[in-house]
């Protein structure tokens, strides 16, 4: 069972390293549109694989859904079909750049706890607390709900604003557009 | 056993499809290789969900295909109109 998840961590790696080369290397931009919905796909499979199903969930209704109707509409609205090639200078500081970040966040990899190790920092400052005092302390059997609604209270009352505020900015940008259609 | 077996068989599928959505030729290709390698992931996520013996994410894997047909819709829209605000053929249109 573990060779296993083994094999489905590194074919999913496999092919995400190999659609990450081919929209690097294509000029084609619907076919970057379209290779870029395999890549959140297979994203979202791995933070599936990971344990990590909200930011999978995320990732699958932004990356595969919104980011490629997006992308599209900015294509239809530019009606651009290829990118323009740039006169660019050799690819080797660009490549030198990468490769030294890549090195160190590997370095940095180093120097992290193992995957889910229960005495990781994280898993031992405020989480303990929160799992043995939240339902004394909130009335709320839920421990991640206690922890979003009254711990983090101010935290995810910024996020709701911010939403909030999206969803006016989007609102007011539809309701210009079909008033002015009305007085047409 | 049988599980994993399925597992590797898609694994394999999915291969297979990259390298339609990679080599085209034409936009149908590609865009048939998207669609059915988004059903590949819900497949496989479901599988995987058996396979660790906590198959909770079933649900989860049903959003993923619901969210991949309205990319499909939306790829095709754009390819029949060129243009994705375009609100189609009304059928009053036609009788005006």
């Amino acid at each position: 069972m573990i060779a296993i998840e083994f094999l489905v961590n590194f074919t999913l790696l496999g092919f995400l390293l190999a659609t990450a080369l081919v929209i690097s290397r294509t000029n084609r931009l619907f076919q970057s549109v379209m290779l870029f919905g395999i890549y959140s796909l297979l994203t979202a499979a791995l933070f599936v694989v990971l344990d990590a199903v909200d930011v999978a969930f995320t990732e699958a209704a932004v990356g595969t859904c919104i980011s490629t109707i997006l992308m599209l509409s900015a294509l239809s609205l530019t009606g651009s079909r290829r990118e323009v090639a740039m006169h660019r200078k050799s690819p080797a500081l660009a490549l030198g750049v990468s490769i030294a970040l890549g090195a160190a966040l590997a370095v940095g990899i180093m120097d992290m706890p193992e995957f889910a190790d229960p005495n990781a920092p994280a898993n031992l400052h405020v989480a303990p607390y929160y799992l043995t005092e939240s339902v004394s302390e909130i009335d709320i059997p839920n421990v991640v709900t206690s922890v979003l609604a009254s711990y983090r209270g101010y935290d995810t009352l910024g996020e709701v604003v911010v939403i909030f505020t999206a969803g006016i900015g989007v609102i007011a940008l539809l309701a210009g557009r079909t008033g002015k259609r009305d007085e047409d | 056993m049988m599980l994993s077996a399925a597992l590797i068989a898609i694994l394999v599928g999915m291969a297979l499809l990259l390298i339609r959505a990679f080599v085209g030729p034409t936009i149908y290709d590609r865009i048939l290789a998207v669609n059915n390698f988004g059903t590949k992931t819900v497949l496989v996520l479901a599988l995987y969900g058996f396979v660790t013996e906590r198959p909770d994410f079933l649900d989860i894997a049903i959003v993923y295909a619901l969210c991949n047909f309205i990319a499909t819709m939306a790829i095709l829209k754009y390819f029949e109109y060129g243009d994705l605000g375009h609100v189609g053929k009304q059928p009053e249109d036609e009788k005006l």
